[in-house]
């Protein structure tokens, strides 16, 4: 894909985010995608594109009022939206739409609306994963993280400090769920939830939603807003099953989508001010800055550690307190991307100054799909 | 009122051999006899070189332990906490989810790459699962 082609030209979160009761869960999409379309200064009608996760784009467009020419419904976890982003990208290129709207909700916490997940007994994760005792992702995702360990020589402190210096820019955020300070001692002292992880290594469960408006870039200057350019893209997928990762030390997927995104964007690693990598539990920054290739896997735990990534380190990460303080609602990917949209605006309750390049890669499953974008304000 | 039960795998045509396997006391892989990889979870083709030509193997059912989690909660239903659930590496080289029986549930008894064998755990007439715990000797 060209460079710079295609622009988010419209970004907004929930109105409000954290326990909402009122709202079921297609109602929270529309109050994202209401939110974006009041932001790009758009009516419903110029929307000829929608892309959406879980929910289908019939629900949401019917829901909306829009009449879409151009539809996706990728739906492969928290990094849906990023490879939304991507194919929206395409689309608009290729000249199969105009104006995209993204949008992404749960009812995460209160459940209005939203079907529970469920693994059919004869599926392969039905047979091979379910019968021995996975209940949810806290007793799925970290089970690759001592392998990463003892592989990469990373200690139960360096990833602890993963959820310490989150919470550090959390504190920066209003709208974050957990703003008080926490040390190393208390995230190794909090309740275990699948050992080695405890509960403040694990995402927090909240309700909200977000919604990105997207449109070429030459279109772009019209808008009210200042626009946000996409500067490369990468995604892919690798098992649903996560025993059946091809190994623990790294992810496939990362490694694929990634160094992708890097390539297309044109750019080196020093290039870039600002990273967002989605962390629905503790681990997945380390597996983000080892396979995005940032640093070997070896060095990304003291890297962190050592404050590189807080709050005037210098590679700010997690900017919004991330899934572990922030919100995280079920699939996160989407207030990754906002972070990074806000970022690039300029307008981040913790903005990083003088940023022109970030890095958003998420996650989707567990270790089953990625998806990475890079955003610049410049052209 | 019966305790809530461990979920139940069910198999399907192209399972049937590996659970079938399991309740004679064997646990079987699938080789490719084009290009000799041997692969999991069960499929009737390669999916390495795409080859329809496969044939089933008992394994040796030896293995080392690859990754774990000690799941406190929230548990599985018919599970009770802390229990492991363990990424069992096999010898022939395909990995597995299992459970670590004959062994405390604990990071000290728990070793990376410590050694492992098949054990089986009848659930009911229809299905039996594959179990390991620690290599005798």
């Amino acid at each position: 894909m060209r460079r710079n082609q295609v622009a988010v030209v419209g970004a907004a979160e929930t109105t409000e985010l954290g326990v909402i009761p009122n709202m079921s869960q297609i109602q929270l999409h529309a109050d994202a995608a209401l939110n974006a379309i009041a932001d790009a200064g758009l009516k419903l009608s110029d929307i000829d594109g929608i892309a959406t996760a879980v929910e289908t784009p019939q629900q949401i467009a019917h829901y909306l009022g829009i009449t879409p020419t151009w539809v996706d419904g990728t739906s492969v976890g928290g990094c849906s939206f990023m490879l939304h982003v991507r194919h929206a990208a395409a689309a608009i290129e290729a000249g199969l739409c105009k104006t995209v709207l993204i949008t992404h909700a749960e009812s995460g916490k209160s459940m209005i609306g939203k079907q529970p997940r469920s693994t059919p007994a004869d599926s392969l994760n039905g047979q091979f994963e379910q019968p021995f005792g996975v209940y949810g992702p806290p007793s799925m995702f970290p089970i690759p993280v001592l392998r990463y360990m003892k592989t990469h020589g990373i200690t139960h402190e360096q990833i602890a400090s993963v959820a310490v210096v989150q919470r550090e820019w959390a504190a920066k955020n209003p709208r974050a769920t957990m703003k008080d300070p926490i040390t190393v001692a208390d995230v190794l002292n909090s309740r275990m939830i699948a050992y080695p992880f405890r509960i403040l290594q694990c995402c927090l469960v909240t309700d909200g939603g977000g919604a990105l408006i997207l449109t070429s870039a030459d279109r772009a200057k019209d808008f009210p807003r200042k626009p946000v350019y996409i500067l490369g893209t990468g995604e892919s997928v690798e098992t649903p099953m996560v025993s059946q990762m091809k190994t623990f030390d790294s992810s496939r997927a990362f490694k694929v989508a990634g160094p992708m995104a890097f390539k297309e964007a044109g750019i080196a690693h020093r290039d870039v001010d600002h990273l967002m990598i989605y962390d629905a539990f503790a681990h997945l920054p380390l597996y983000g800055l080892g396979d995005l290739g940032f640093m070997p896997h070896e060095e990304t735990g003291k890297f962190i550690a050592d404050g590189n990534t807080r709050p005037g380190g210098k590679l700010p990460l997690n900017t919004n307190g991330g899934g572990l303080s922030y919100m995280h609602s079920g699939m996160y990917g989407m207030y990754a991307l906002q972070e990074s949209v806000r970022q690039m605006r300029g307008i981040a309750p913790a903005q990083v100054q003088g940023a022109k390049i970030s890095v958003c890669h998420g996650v989707g499953g567990m270790f089953a799909a990625s998806g990475t974008i890079i955003f610049t304000n410049e052209r | 009122m019966a305790e809530p039960a461990r979920a139940k795998p069910k198999p399907t045509p192209e399972t049937q051999h590996f659970w079938d396997g399991t309740q004679a006391g064997e646990l079987r892989l699938q080789r490719c006899d084009a290009c000799a990889n041997v692969y999991f979870p069960p499929r009737p083709f390669c999916p390495s070189c795409a080859s329809r030509k496969v044939s089933v193997f008992k394994a040796s059912g030896r293995g080392t332990l690859y990754s774990y989690v000690i799941n406190h909660r929230p548990a599985a239903p018919g599970f009770t906490p802390p229990y492991a659930i363990a990424i069992v590496e096999l010898d022939e080289g395909p990995r597995m989810m299992s459970n670590i029986i004959d062994c405390p549930q604990t990071p000290e008894a728990l070793e990376l790459d410590m050694k492992l064998e098949v054990a089986f755990e009848k659930l009911d007439d229809k299905i039996t699962l594959p179990l390991f715990r620690p290599a005798k000797g």
